[in-house]
């Protein structure tokens, strides 16, 4: 493990740690409470800052396992060809400027009971509040056939990096004529919209480039987000070039073989040029370790302090929850790290959190110049994350092309303003 | 933060990062929100204004104008629904103060 910190940030450590690195004035101050946040994608680089805006006294240390961090969202379109790899990349300058400490390395053990967790080969750091923002982890059990190797041959790309990269060069590789075939899961998972904006945005890359070319995305769902809205633009945009095979017309896809490149379903089989597997999740490897997932693989948490419903002080963020009605979204994750900022510099002085209220809003490319939406506020209702009636949805179903145009232009600023406030 | 507020701050030096709001300046439920598509920092290229420093009163008239389907929107008349116009004073008076 390396690490990473200003120099403020170092020295308040280091007072913290009780270390004798410098002559302590006679009369110590109480220590400084201590949060360790594991993961630094849209929740844990969230927290971590917003922490120490609430509470600059609160020792804050962010483990990573990565220097840069590739976002997920937006990252369809570099499978598309349409943006370079390098925008979705960010690190953490100006995460230890605000003087957090960065941990680089992965966290190995979780140790509730003695409040500390191993970061790497050994190095522990203690908390008084711990915060996992995992993210997921894909099931390498769940779909027969599909493994990490078989990963290498049918891309998921559904954690952005060199998976991203390695399904748009398949695809820019592929003949025109040739079948590209994506599976989509049973919820839930990461990014509800996110198989059809990556559906939208492939059909968009072969209408332009390889227009004999066909696709087909074979779904374990009957129904999915934002439905109506991209099966119109579908009907519209690339009409004989992209199908959705639905769960009950045999969508669901049973197994793979990735020395062929075929995937079953129990109608039949498809052996696709360039296969797409977005398989079954779970939420991120330390969730699991820390004893705060449930059997459904998932965090349960409460809705006011996000702390985990199965392990005190112990707080979980992001996709890795069971967050109600919030989908598993990086607005959604980025909102949940704010409210569980103020609530930990709440709890951490000993006072009553307030009850929140959130707020998601996720847009989808269906074509470089058509955004569609998805939005709702929410508030805890019985320990759940409730949508607030009116709130939800997607907006007029025949909106006209110059409300998806601008709607193109919010997608876009969101990502700007999103990652600005999160890494900038 | 009103001029006269401002000014004893810089008078007595204080900078204008936030230590710790006071008791007195709590961040309503709701607001911290908004900064993921109304961007926190000034210079971010997005059609989206930004609110922090907005007078408050424009802010409140606007969240009900999208509330009552007034002014066209694509995702604010959605939100706006989810707020109470006690909230939304709140809210937009956080705003206010905000740089």
């Amino acid at each position: 493990m390396t690490v990473r910190t200003s120099r403020r940030a170092f020295l308040k450590s280091a007072v913290a740690a009780g270390t004798s690195l410098l002559p302590l004035p006679a009369v110590a101050e109480a220590a400084p409470p201590r949060v360790v946040v594991v993961g630094g994608g849209f929740a844990g680089a969230t927290v971590a800052r917003a922490l120490k805006r609430a509470d600059a006294r609160i020792a804050v240390t962010l483990v990573e396992t990565n220097r840069t961090f590739t976002a997920c969202p937006f990252s369809n379109g570099v499978i598309a060809g349409l943006r370079d790899i390098s925008a979705q990349q960010f690190n953490y300058e100006k995460t230890v400027a605000d003087d957090v400490v960065i941990a680089t390395g992965t966290a190995n053990l979780v140790d509730a009971q003695a409040r500390s967790l191993i970061v790497g080969d050994g190095v522990r750091l203690h908390y008084d509040r711990l915060v996992l923002a995992p993210g997921i982890d894909i099931r390498w059990d769940a779909l027969p056939g599909y493994d990490e190797t078989a990963a290498e041959r049918m891309p998921h790309a559904w954690k952005a990096g060199e998976q991203t990269l390695l399904l748009r060069r398949q695809l820019e590789a592929m003949e025109d004529g040739g079948l590209v075939v994506i599976s989509a899961p049973a919820n839930p998972f990461r990014c509800p919209p996110g198989p059809y904006e990556r559906a939208s945005l492939i059909a968009h890359y072969l209408k332009t480039k390889k227009p004999r070319s066909k696709l087909i995305v074979l779904d374990a769902k009957d129904a999915f987000s934002k439905q109506r809205l991209f099966q119109n633009a579908w009907k519209e945009l690339y009409p004989g070039l992209l199908e959705w095979v639905s769960l009950s017309n045999g969508g669901k896809v049973t197994s793979v073989d990735p020395a062929t490149n075929t995937l079953t379903t129990d109608f039949g089989r498809h052996e696709a040029k360039v296969a797409n597997v977005i398989p079954p999740q779970k939420a991120g490897r330390v969730a699991e370790l820390a004893g705060v997932t449930d059997r459904s693989g998932w965090c349960p948490i409460d809705p006011v302090t996000f702390e985990s419903k199965l392990v005190p002080n112990i707080h979980v963020l992001g996709d890795a929850t069971i967050a109600g009605a919030m989908p598993k979204s990086a607005f959604t994750a980025n909102a949940q790290a704010k409210v569980c900022a103020a609530a930990l510099a709440k709890l951490l002085n000993n006072e009553a959190p307030a009850e929140p209220k959130l707020i998601n809003t996720c847009y989808s490319l269906v074509a470089p110049d058509y955004g569609i939406h998805v939005a709702g506020v929410y508030r805890p209702v019985n320990g759940v994350l409730t949508e607030i009636e009116g709130t939800g949805g997607v907006g007029p179903v025949d909106a006209p092309r110059a409300t998806r145009a601008l709607e193109a232009q919010f997608a876009d600023g969101w990502f700007k303003t999103i990652t600005t406030e999160v890494f900038g | 933060m009103n001029a006269t507020r401002l000014l004893v701050a810089v008078v007595l030096g204080f900078t204008a990062t936030p230590i710790r709001p006071a008791a007195s300046a709590e961040t309503p439920p709701g607001a911290t929100s908004c900064s993921g598509c109304h961007p926190a920092n000034a210079g971010v290229e997005t059609a989206v204004p930004r609110l922090a420093g907005r007078n408050a009163v424009e802010l409140v008239a606007q969240m009900q104008a999208f509330r009552a389907g007034q002014r066209p929107a694509t995702v604010m008349d959605q939100i706006a629904k989810g707020f109470s116009d006690t909230e939304v004073q709140a809210i937009a008076g956080w705003y206010a103060e905000q740089k």
